[in-house]
């Protein structure tokens, strides 16, 4: 292992650069090959970099440090490695990664500031080098969100790969004693006329040779894997039971904790009686938990509660029904959704928001406009519910801990735990198993604080804390309500001069520096003659944190409906209005138009099976990189009821690394954001959330689904983000078709029609 | 002490007959491919069969369960268990995976009555499992798909 660390190679030079054409703002400010200290190995395994080790048995580790939640990333990056490296699929496996500073993520935070995609400016290119020079040293900042990993693992991940084949081949050069441009490397074997060894044959080798000079990295027509619909990798433990999720870790001696929190956000214990729980069988203690928070930023308190501690998880359940609390339900008592929205649009009737985007003379155009339209939208809070409740199991021992915990953001989780410990950060060891769905929930880290003040009082027993349902759904950190209000002005011959938009609601964590609270809204590409895109920030006590595609979930609404409700004003066709305002975008326009074609648009849909009349509706968002667009067809029951039928979906996303994740990812997307459209909503009186399972907080069910079909564009540019993008542009096509089959415009969520 | 009989194997547990089977599964056996979603028969995370039949494991008593065959996920065998496992790969369905196991129990269920289930079967026989990744697309397309094979 020694000789690992001399080998620093492979800076972004000569190999890289030979294949690739990448601008300097985007080149990482550190390698991100060879980790700090060395990987752990089996006996006989041979770490090759940071990323990958082999085996005498000739199996290839790859080392994830994205964390899977559904969105396929532990396929997605196996492939980039073992693409370059020319491993064969079938003898890959994966192992999850260490928090060395290599694995960091910061195209999270990069793509997070609030720029112009299409702004190719010092001042845009200068911050985001800094961020992610900052980030990079961060130690621990490994989150899996923002739907970046692949833009962030596309070129470390390739290179790691081909290191490692270069690797392997010299030391074959080396053994054969032949020239190494004279070998090749092809499904786990490096070959040469008669001879051949396999990948585990040479390792040892390979890791004593002297460090590869210029690694080249594959054309893609050179691909075997990168780019084909390559099967998920964890089909199998996912489809015969034995895929181990966060709540499924079964540590020896492990106790289980059920826990019963105020209410009322940011309430606590005023005082409880524990006596008959503690007399319930298997029980071995009944504590109070304090109130911890979601971190990150985020606003809005955890509430405090009561915990008991059982040797079983329905022993601690059934006890805790026999804890009475006496709660102080503290300052947010008060508080109801129904006003904090309200006070919303009251804010609007007095602030004008802090500017986004501005062109042109929005007031003067409106003025002399002839003709103006107006409206204002509104959208809820909203939970993520993903399906696995919040868990995380510790265990607090002779001054270190071990925490099993389904995170997406595994170092700040660290550093929370260790706080809650009261020991230093590198004494707690983490291991992330599955996410049984993530949606930005997992990034926050009240329940993983909450869990470690629990196992702290377990006298060194591991322990499982799992919420019920019920507390999922009422201790969330929710998406957070807004409101927006907006207004186009047209001229004599029904073109638009002006579009005007400012929204009221809370930034969903970021520091306010950073707040994106605007992105989807002033970042579209639409290009508006005079325009002003303005956000006034609003605090509540309700707690808001991070939902699958953060700003877009709610910006996409506002912006695709009004641009819908502006065609209609000026009796033009949705599709063609758009493509007006994006003349100059032809990234956009090509999305647009193909969703046009992709969707039968123009030609009426046939009617629904019950006979019942369709319509469609269109929205195109740009997020994460990529851009979407969705065609949606519906139709309305008897008792007025929305129904979709079809989605139609085109993404353009960059390169496509595996379409057929990319597939699953836009459906998913979809469905979640269909649901949400249609059927969520998360209400608060007197500080409590009033939903509290899937009965009140209903997802779509299978019947209630549509049939999805997606289109990828093709493209050679660098891989852009899929696991949020198919959320945004799907409330607003939906509504969209509603106007154009009903002829009421629905401008709040969740869409019922009157 | 109760004896069960979960996928064919005769098993005493300890745990009180108030116990729900899910827990009995989770908590006492470590058998954890059965999941916890919602604890109040929702969701259908915790879908095992009882004497073939699907059942929500949240809800059922181990007093009520005495005698009957239990099968859960790791257990899971047959014609129509291989024909949708070999579906489900084939047509990509999982994502995050946590609600798999319960549908493909429940989809199991279906078979099993119904060999070659209408979109409307297959809606009806699913609306107890929930998925927040958004598979049913897939989901259906792998029970007809498993439905040719069988």
């Amino acid at each position: 292992m020694a000789s690992m660390k001399r080998r620093h190679f492979l800076s972004y030079s000569a190999g890289a650069a030979g294949a690739l054409v990448v601008g300097w703002s985007i080149l990482p400010p550190r390698q991100r090959l060879m980790p700090g200290s060395p990987l752990p190995v089996a006996p006989g395994q041979v770490a090759l970099n940071g990323w990958v080790k082999v085996s005498p048995d000739n199996t290839v580790t790859v080392v994830m440090c994205q964390a899977e939640m559904g969105q396929g990333i532990h396929t997605g990056a196996a492939m980039l490695l073992a693409d370059e490296m020319d491993a064969a699929w079938e003898q890959v496996r994966l192992e999850q990664s260490t928090l060395d500073r290599i694995y960091n993520n910061a195209t999270v935070i990069a793509d997070a500031l609030p720029f112009q995609p299409d702004d190719d400016g010092y001042g845009r290119r200068a911050l985001q080098w800094l961020a992610r020079k900052a980030i990079r040293e961060v130690p621990g900042a490994i989150g899996t969100g923002g739907s970046s990993s692949v833009n962030d693992l596309w070129l470390p991940m390739r290179e790691a790969g081909a290191s490692a084949r270069a690797a392997l081949i010299a030391a074959a050069a080396d053994l054969w004693k032949v020239p190494a441009s004279e070998c090749r490397a092809e499904s786990g074997r490096v070959l040469h006329s008669a001879n051949s060894a396999t990948f585990g044959e040479l390792a040892a080798r390979a890791a004593q040779m002297p460090v590869p000079k210029n690694v080249e990295l594959k054309d893609a027509t050179a691909f075997k894997l990168i780019g084909k619909p390559v099967r998920r990798i964890d089909n199998a433990a996912k489809i015969n039971g034995s895929a181990v999720f966060g709540i499924d870790v079964l540590p020896a001696g492990l106790l289980y904790a059920s826990v019963t929190m105020c209410p009322t956000f940011g309430g606590k214990v005023a005082r409880f009686d524990g006596a008959a729980a503690q007399a319930m069988p298997g029980v071995r203690k009944v504590i109070a938990v304090d109130a911890y928070d979601a971190g990150l930023g985020s606003a809005g308190a955890g509430s405090g509660g009561v915990a008991v501690i059982a040797d079983t998880p329905f022993h601690a359940m059934r006890a805790l029904k026999k804890v009475t609390v006496e709660w102080d339900h503290g300052p947010a008592a008060g508080v109801s959704s129904k006003n904090v929205i309200d006070g919303l649009a009251q804010m609007l009737d007095h602030h004008k928001g802090n500017v986004d985007y501005k062109s042109g003379d929005v007031e003067a155009a409106l003025k002399s406009a002839s003709k103006t339209i107006s409206a204002e939208y509104r959208v809820p809070y909203l939970a993520h519910a993903a399906m696995e409740p919040m868990n995380c199991t510790v265990q607090f021992k002779d001054g270190a801990a071990t925490a099993w915990l389904a995170t997406q953001d595994p170092g700040f989780a660290q550093r929370a735990i260790a706080k809650v410990l009261d020991i230093k950060a590198a004494r707690v060891k983490v291991i992330i198993p599955f996410l049984g769905g993530g949606f930005g929930r997992r990034y926050l880290l009240d329940f993983l604080s909450q869990a470690a003040a629990i196992a702290r009082q377990a006298d060194g027993a591991p322990v499982e804390t799992i919420w019920s349902r019920e507390q999922d759904i009422m201790h969330d950190y929710y998406r957070p309500a807004f409101v927006s209000r907006h207004q186009a002005g047209f001229d004599a011959q029904g073109k638009l001069v002006a579009w005007k938009a400012t929204s009221a609601g809370s930034s969903m964590g970021a520091p306010s520096f950073l707040d994106g609270s605007g992105k989807g809204a002033f970042d579209t590409g639409y290009e508006f003659p005079n325009a002003r895109i303005a956000h006034q920030p609003a605090e509540s006590l309700i707690p808001v944190g991070i939902w699958r595609s953060v700003s877009h979930s709610y910006n996409a609404f506002f912006t695709e409906s009004f641009i819908d409700e502006a065609a209609v004003a000026c009796g033009q066709d949705p599709v063609a209005f758009r493509a007006e305002l994006l003349a100059r975008k032809p990234r956009l326009l090509r999305v647009l138009q193909r969703a046009a074609e992709f969707s039968g648009w123009g030609q009426a849909p046939a009617p629904a099976p019950d006979g019942a009349k369709k319509a469609r509706g269109i929205a195109l968002h740009r997020c994460f990189g990529s851009v979407v667009a969705n065609v949606a067809e519906v139709s309305v029951d008897a008792n007025r009821k929305i129904r979709v039928h079809r989605v139609a979906c085109v993404i353009d996303c960059g390169f496509p690394l595996n379409p057929n994740l990319i597939r699953q990812q836009l459906e998913g997307g979809i469905v979640y954001g269909l649901s949400a459209a249609l059927q969520g909503e998360i209400t608060v009186e007197k500080g409590q959330v009033q939903q509290s399972n899937f009965h009140d907080y209903a997802p779509l069910r299978m019947g209630e689904c549509p049939a999805i079909e997606t289109d990828i564009i093709a493209s050679a540019e660098h891989p852009q983000g899929i696991g949020e993008v198919g959320v945004p542009a799907i409330a607003p096509a939906v509504a969209n078709a509603v106007f154009a089959l009903t002829g009421q415009r629905l401008r709040t969520l969740p869409l019922k029609l009157t | 002490m109760t004896e069960l009989k979960i996928n064919g194997h005769v098993i005493t547990v300890n745990a009180e007959p108030d116990t729900p089977l899910l827990w009995v599964l989770r908590g006492e056996l470590k058998m954890v491919g059965t999941k916890f979603g919602c604890g109040v028969a929702l969701c259908g995370a915790c879908t095992v069969h009882l004497d073939g039949k699907a059942v929500r494991s949240c809800v059922t008593l181990l007093s009520a369960v005495r005698d009957r065959e239990v099968t859960t996920i790791e257990g899971l065998e047959g014609q129509e268990a291989d024909a949708l496992r070999r579906a489900w790969t084939e047509v990509d369905v999982v994502q995050c995976g946590y609600c798999q196991p319960g549908q493909l129990m429940s989809a199991c269920g279906l078979l099993k009555n119904n060999p070659h289930p209408t979109d409307e079967d297959i809606d009806t026989a699913m609306r107890g499992n929930i998925c927040r990744c958004g598979t049913y697309p897939r989901i259906r397309a792998a029970i007809h798909m498993a439905a040719g094979i069988t």
